[in-house]
């Protein structure tokens, strides 16, 4: 009788080690562990905090926000446009700026809805006042009043600095190209590895050489449509 | 006589045996040393060497540790009707049940110090020395149950044996009050067991009030099973005489708890089949498999299939006292609530884990050994508790100090 | 029994009314209990003294801050020669008037998952086998919050895809954890300003908070842990970021090693669309405050009563 009983537990228990999952679990195979060493583009060492203090006392600076992002030798605009009369026509660029596309109600809307005419270094609200572009948060505020009043308090935005002293703001243009500003989607980091891979007989498997992965590494630095931060 | 030479004597029980006897020894202890390799293999290594991992993060050893604290409670079955009801042919074997409830608890707490990330911090536990988080931990409680449950029956077993060498009778005034604390001890146990995971509201299947009450019941159906198919053992290679009114009157026991075991299996069904909420899953991964996981869905259908035949078998009077229907019965009763309590308790509560996610889970050769090693230690105890135990409940140990042996060893046999 | 010389014990002389075997069970209990004290003694003594004062240790809350200041050095020096590198650990304590929270934008996250990673440089976590605090669920949008249909392991060309959301789950620093609750040694709590912490020198490894933990945030050291040095953050905390061993639970900690010095942690600053958004509770100005107010939050498996402070909301 004892032996029958030992004789059953052992099959199975036998048949349950045995057995191997007949399912293929849904997504990747993630049967490999990546870390944060493997996207070095992603996690390069970068302060955040650079010119910001903590629990500073005393009137903060509005919105200490960094340079705006500024295409390479395109400001001050002046430096071209002061020779020439502008042209308050509606019209598709050609001589100059062509490789910008405007995505960014493009049925209603132009250059010049933004960018002063008579001052090219500086945009203008809707009733003509002029403002630089270290504050262009004011332009995008008329139309995006929510966002704006968010980012004023800090709901709104990518949030670095001190939670208990200054908050480190950025201009909405340092995340969002404001001539196409929806975000491009982009290319996930790997899932985690899956429970049943978690233990490698060979020693660690993060290599920034591995797999097809690194090829791909070099695109993530190209995060979003545009500015590069 | 004192201590030394009931040890030299008890030695001496352990020491002599035919090659049946030998044969057993060795395989147990050629078990204990593999699985002993294996866990030296898991202390160096970690327990990443069993396939339990974040999202199925208690398995084999945890559901080795719940059946066999049921096992362990089920001493109970024995004790109530000796000493509570003073029954004569339970009243001479009850200390078999006791001896299986020690070999049971120190198995639970082998498979505790098995499944510990850092067993050498047990330490940490111990109430004033440590900082046992009672009363708010349920675990707190358990170590404190288990081990009360564990001293009593040691004192009591150990003072019996001791008094029957002596050739006397166990002192009343120690055993009765510690039989009968024991009692409410061994409901205790399992029901502080049951509470660790009951308690857990992030584990709905495991969060249900019926969780408690079915442990109990299940443990009344396995543990007696156990003693029954060991009495017959007993009966037929030692002179230790088991009335058979005993055997059956544990059967007629168990077929009543059988009953309660089926009907709260079928009450918590109901529940959650018939409102089928979204906790519904975890009984569809056992029954039926989701989303193509079906590992589980043979073990949960073979032990309902068991669990109901046994209760037949145990039902009529014909088949309980038919030998091979009980034994049979037996057989299926244990396989039943063992496969109910290792992989129907334990791995469909994780199965999907909290954020629904699906892991299904396979024990490791390192898990099974360490097993086997524990179960071979269980069964070590228990031999040699019996083989201490038999020879003086029987009297055909004569004592050495005093004449008055035969006497004394009936009245031994009588009382414990 | 009657007291004749025949009933007498021979060898204690006594009769039967005097219970020598109790004194003989205690003989024995106290002859085993001697004898597995000089044992443990011995194993002890044999130790080097460090390594008898690290197994001795007691519970961190149990120490003065004198021995706390010990502790942290002793650990230092350890973990510097473990590393090569210099550390900063230190044991900054709860600032008061501070709780704090976090909000997690679910309309912003497009399940890019540098959060995961970042956290995972910032946290020393183990990279084999590998640990990762933050999970990232994809969701389907036609079912809304629905764990059944979660997939963790999502890997497309680009995220986010149109039919699904994302739902990053973490430590949700519960104001009733389920996990401080059951631990059976007290070695996970809840610090004043609302962090859940472990001790891991005092953790058994026993995953009681792993069963108990409704969101899945608690993690385990299976194997010994693997970081390689050149990878680790030196700037650690006692409760948080400090290298563990095998055997011991772990989860988020809001990056106690920042936020008690004033900083965001690491997933809010590595977030390239801002879903993530963190502060003082108890600010009434703090911008976790101003969401509160003027968002309408949620928190996962609210019907269990954990009361997160980690809140979800749809910003846009």
């Amino acid at each position: 009788m004892l032996v029958m009983a030992g004789v059953t537990v052992l099959v199975i228990l036998v048949s349950i080690i045995r057995s191997q999952p007949v399912v293929t679990p849904a997504g990747a195979p993630a049967d490999k562990a990546y870390g944060p060493a493997d996207f070095p583009a992603v996690y390069a060492k970068d302060d955040a905090l650079v010119g910001i203090d903590s629990n500073a006392t005393g009137e903060a600076k509005a919105f200490a926000v960094p340079a705006p992002p500024f295409s390479e030798g395109v400001f001050p605009c002046m430096e071209c446009h002061s020779g020439f009369a502008p042209n308050p026509e509606r019209r598709p660029l050609e001589a100059m700026h062509g490789d910008i596309v405007l995505q960014h109600d493009e049925k209603n809307r132009w250059c010049l809805d933004c960018h002063d005419a008579n001052d090219r270094n500086q945009l203008h609200l809707a009733n003509g006042t002029l403002i630089p572009f270290t504050e262009s948060y004011r332009l995008c505020g008329q139309c995006h009043g929510t966002q704006f009043r968010d980012w004023r308090s800090g709901i709104h935005g990518k949030r670095t600095g001190y939670w208990d002293g200054h908050k480190r703001y950025l201009l909405c243009v340092n995340c969002h190209n404001p001539h196409s500003p929806r975000f491009a989607p982009l290319q996930p980091l790997p899932p985690p590895i899956r429970p049943q891979f978690l233990r490698s007989s060979d020693g660690p498997v993060t290599t920034a050489a591995s797999t097809q992965r690194s090829s791909v590494s070099a695109a993530k630095e190209a995060d979003h449509g545009g500015h590069a931060r | 006589m004192g201590p030394a030479k009931f040890i030299t004597t008890s030695a001496r029980f352990v020491l002599s045996g035919g090659l049946a006897y030998w044969l057993w020894i060795g395989l147990l202890l050629a078990l204990v040393v593999w699985g002993g390799m294996a866990y030296v293999d898991q202390f160096q290594s970690g327990l990443i060497v069993t396939n339990m991992r974040d999202q199925v993060s208690w398995a084999f050893y945890i559901g080795n540790f719940t059946f066999l604290v049921g096992v362990a409670a089920a001493a109970v079955v024995l004790v109530i009707p000796a000493y509570v009801y003073q029954w004569g042919p339970i009243k001479e074997v009850a200390i078999l049940g006791e001896i299986l409830a020690i070999s049971a608890i120190v198995m639970c707490l082998l498979f505790v110090v098995a499944d510990m990330g850092h067993p050498e911090r047990f330490w940490h536990l111990v109430p004033i020395i440590g900082n046992m988080n009672f009363p708010s931990a349920v675990l707190a409680w358990d170590v404190l149950v288990l081990n009360l449950y564990l001293v009593l029956n040691v004192v009591v077993v150990v003072h019996i044996l001791y008094r029957g060498m002596q050739g006397r009778h166990y002192n009343p005034n120690l055993v009765v009050p510690l039989v009968l604390l024991s009692i409410p001890a061994a409901v205790g146990i399992h029901t502080v067991t049951a509470f660790i995971y009951a308690g857990l509201p992030g584990r709905p299947y495991w969060n249900a009030s019926i969780l408690a009450p079915r442990f109990l019941c299940s443990a009344f159906c396995s543990g007696p099973a156990v003693m029954l198919v060991l009495f017959q053992i007993l009966q037929r290679t030692t002179k230790i005489a088991i009335k058979d009114a005993a055997i059956w009157k544990v059967a007629e026991l168990m077929a009543y708890a059988m009953f309660l075991n089926l009907f709260l299996l079928g009450a918590e069904l109901f529940k959650e089949y018939y409102s089928a909420t979204e906790h519904l899953i975890h009984f569809e991964y056992l029954f039926k498999g989701i989303h193509g996981h079906t590992a589980l869905v043979p073990y949960a259908w073979a032990y309902v299939i068991c669990g109901v035949g046994a209760f037949l078998l145990f039902l009529f009077p014909a088949t309980r006292k038919n030998i091979i229907t009980l034994n049979l019965g037996c057989l299926m009763i244990y396989a039943s609530v063992y496969i109910e309590k290792g992989m129907g308790l334990v791995m469909p509560a994780f199965t999907p884990d909290t954020l629904g996610e699906i892991y299904e889970y396979t024990p490791t050769l390192h898990e099974l050994r360490i097993g086997a090693a524990i179960f071979s230690i269980g069964f070590l105890v228990f031999t040699i508790l019996c083989r201490i135990a038999i020879p003086i409940m029987t009297g055909e140990f004569t004592k050495v100090e005093t004449p008055a042996t035969s006497r004394a060893s009936a009245r031994v046999a009588s009382a414990a | 029994m009657a007291d004749t010389p025949a009933n007498r014990n021979a060898c204690t002389g006594t009769g039967p009314e005097a219970s020598p075997e109790i004194l003989g069970l205690s003989l024995d209990r106290r002859n085993f209990l001697t004898a597995v004290g000089l044992a443990a003694a011995g194993v002890l003594a044999g130790c080097s003294s460090e390594a008898r004062e690290k197994y001795l240790q007691k519970h961190f809350l149990e120490l003065s801050p004198q021995e706390v200041e010990r502790r942290l050095s002793r650990l230092s020096a350890e973990y510097a020669k473990q590393l090569g590198q210099p550390v900063n650990l230190s044991g900054t304590t709860a600032r008061p008037g501070v709780v704090f929270g976090y909000a997690l934008d679910l309309s912003r996250c497009i399940g890019c998952r540098r959060c995961v990673y970042a956290c995972v440089k910032e946290n020393n976590q183990s990279r084999d086998p590998q640990i990762q605090w933050i999970r990232v669920l994809e969701m389907e949008k036609a079912r809304g919050i629905d764990f059944e249909g979660a997939n963790p392991y999502y890997d497309p060309d680009k995220v986010p895809d149109p039919e699904h959301f994302y739902v990053p789950v973490a430590c949700q620093q519960c104001r009733h954890p389920q996990c401080t609750t059951v631990c059976p040694v007290g070695a996970t709590w809840q610090e004043p300003d609302g962090i859940v912490v472990i001790d891991y020198d005092w953790c058994i490894g026993c995953r009681c908070c792993m069963a108990a933990c409704p969101y899945g945030a608690r993690r385990f050291n299976w194997g010994e842990p693997h970081l390689p040095s050149a990878e680790a953050n030196p700037t650690m905390h006692y409760l948080g970021n400090r290298p563990r061993t095998r055997g011991v639970a772990e989860k988020c900690t809001f990056c106690v090693q920042r936020t008690r010095d004033g900083r965001y942690p690491a997933c809010v600053e590595i977030c390239p669309v801002g879903a993530r958004k963190f502060g003082n509770l108890l600010d009434p100005e703090d911008e976790i405050s101003r969401i509160l107010r003027e968002k309408r939050v949620f928190v996962l498996k609210a019907e269990l009563k954990t009361e997160p402070k980690f809140y979800y909301f749809y910003g846009i």
